[in-house]
């Protein structure tokens, strides 16, 4: 039972905080779509477009922020072989690609009347969509093996390579001349987008920090009671094992590899 | 050092005898180069545009259509086990594989690439920036495609998982190398682009034997 000693105390923990965390997403959801949809100004260049931009900037934090928790978490498995940080990456990962898939939407739809262009080959937009291609890659090399450990180790060296591809999205604006509007909230020197935007702003992107979170630890949950569950199927069957006679020694040989093979 | 140049030597007189392997990569490569003049039509003055990008395409998906065999038949005939049994560091070893396959399909490549330039009536000036260009990204090429290799050793559909896997890693010396060409097209000097492929090429040299043999110690665990 020592392997679940620590995922215990994650159950434990989390249970405690889910439904303050729940309530507090489903407030700020809603207060930030009010404030971004009503409550706010219209641009006095884009007009009602800009609304777009409550769910596309915090959609690109996200998808930033849920690639450097796997990669972490990638870092942790493989350094301190510690089984919740594998399954935390694993549940990191459509998570973090649904995110970036809605960046890259929304930002389409917003592109389309402000640059008169669905996509262009800027350095911010291409990068963004190569965050896309790594996720897709962690997730089919995670799934890609018999051996779900093995799976997650794997997915775990890929994380960190592809983690250089992280300061490329952020920088992608300053680095290079692109089409795509540079930093105007996290910035030296202060954010430059107006109060009255920044706040809705901001609050959807705790809204969606919540949401990660809520997504994570029933994931994480998910996956556990799904290896509590086989763990308990298969300590049951072998202890209800045959008496060995001729044809069930095969039978029981092929329990005992199985538990074996889970530990 | 001894047995970075035993596996190199191992590892080229396999692909010598085979033989067939550097031919096919290279075979690859002139086939997929000849199917864009088919694609945008035969105009000189669009081909010779962009002549650049489909030399590079074409030479990514050729390097990296050789990779699975870089340490899968090593993988399944128990080679690959011995290996990291080996008191020479793994890491070396790795290397001397690496070499070995830009030796075998690198090298051809760097070759018949001015031939397809010609063919796509690539201006003359762009022609020493793209071996340059080829001979500083196709190393870092197969560096960055060893990490891939490893890591889908023992893999469902490994074939296909490499390239998801590999090809987003291959952008930027995509980038930076069909850039190159097209500055000295332009007649600007390619130096920037060049050191910068210098520094990934540094990059993935220093981190990539590393990764690799991480994810080869996993595989054979």
């Amino acid at each position: 039972m020592h392997r679940f000693a620590k995922p215990s105390v994650f159950l434990k923990l989390t249970g405690a905080m889910m439904p303050w965390v729940v309530a507090l997403t489903v407030i700020l959801t809603a207060a930030g779509l009010y404030l971004a949809l009503i409550g706010s100004p219209v641009d006095y260049q884009q007009g009602n477009t800009v609304r777009i931009m409550y769910i596309h900037v915090p959609a690109a934090w996200m998808g930033l922020f849920c690639y450097v928790g796997m990669a972490l978490c990638g870092a942790m498995s493989l350094i301190w072989k510690h089984p919740l940080a594998d399954i935390c990456a694993r549940a990191t990962a459509p998570v973090g690609a649904t995110f970036t898939a809605l960046t890259l939407i929304t930002g389409s739809l917003w592109g389309e009347p402000m640059w008169g262009t669905w996509w262009v080959w800027d350095a911010r937009l291409t990068s963004m969509l190569i965050l896309l291609f790594l996720y897709l890659g962690y997730i089919a090399l995670v799934n890609a093996f018999d051996d779900p450990e093995r799976g997650s180790k794997a997915g775990s060296a890929l994380a960190l390579v592809g983690a250089i591809n992280v300061p490329i999205v952020k920088f992608s604006v300053d680095w290079w001349n692109t089409l795509h509007q540079p930093a105007s909230v996290a910035r030296m020197g202060g954010p430059t987008i107006d109060p009255s935007m920044l706040a809705p702003l901001l609050i959807m992107a705790f809204a969606f920090t919540g949401y990660y979170f809520i997504v994570l630890v029933l994931r994480v949950r998910l996956e556990l009671n799904q290896r509590r569950i086989r763990a308990l199927q298969l300590s049951g069957l072998f202890d209800e094992r045959p008496v060995a006679s001729g044809d069930h020694d095969e039978l029981a040989y092929d329990q005992g590899h199985n538990a074996g093979a889970s530990k | 050092m001894n047995a970075f140049v035993a596996i190199l030597r191992r590892d080229l007189r396999l692909a010598l005898r085979q033989g067939a392997d550097s031919v096919m990569v290279v075979a690859f490569f002139i086939v997929t180069t000849t199917l864009f003049p088919f694609g945008v039509g035969p105009e000189a003055n669009i081909l010779a545009r962009i002549a650049s990008g489909v030399i590079w395409v074409s030479a990514l998906l050729a390097a990296m259509l050789s990779l699975e065999r870089v340490f899968q038949t090593d993988y399944e005939d128990g080679t690959l086990e011995l290996l990291t049994l080996s008191p020479a560091p793994l890491e070396l070893l790795v290397l001397g594989k690496v070499c070995a396959h830009w030796l075998t399909t690198g090298l051809p490549l760097i070759i018949a690439a001015p031939v397809m330039a010609v063919m796509l009536n690539m201006d003359q000036d762009g022609f020493g920036t793209l071996m340059i260009a080829m001979l500083i990204g196709t190393p870092a090429l197969s560096l960055i495609g060893a990490i891939g290799a490893a890591l889908i050793l023992g893999a469902r559909r490994g074939g296909v998982l490499v390239s998801l896997l590999v090809l987003p890693l291959y952008i930027p010396v995509l980038i930076f190398g069909a850039g190159a060409v097209e500055a000295a097209l332009l007649g600007i000097s390619a130096q920037a682009q060049l050191q910068i492929m210098g520094a990934i090429l540094l990059l993935s040299l220093a981190a990539a034997p590393f990764a690799t043999a991480h994810a080869i110690r996993q595989a054979v665990e």
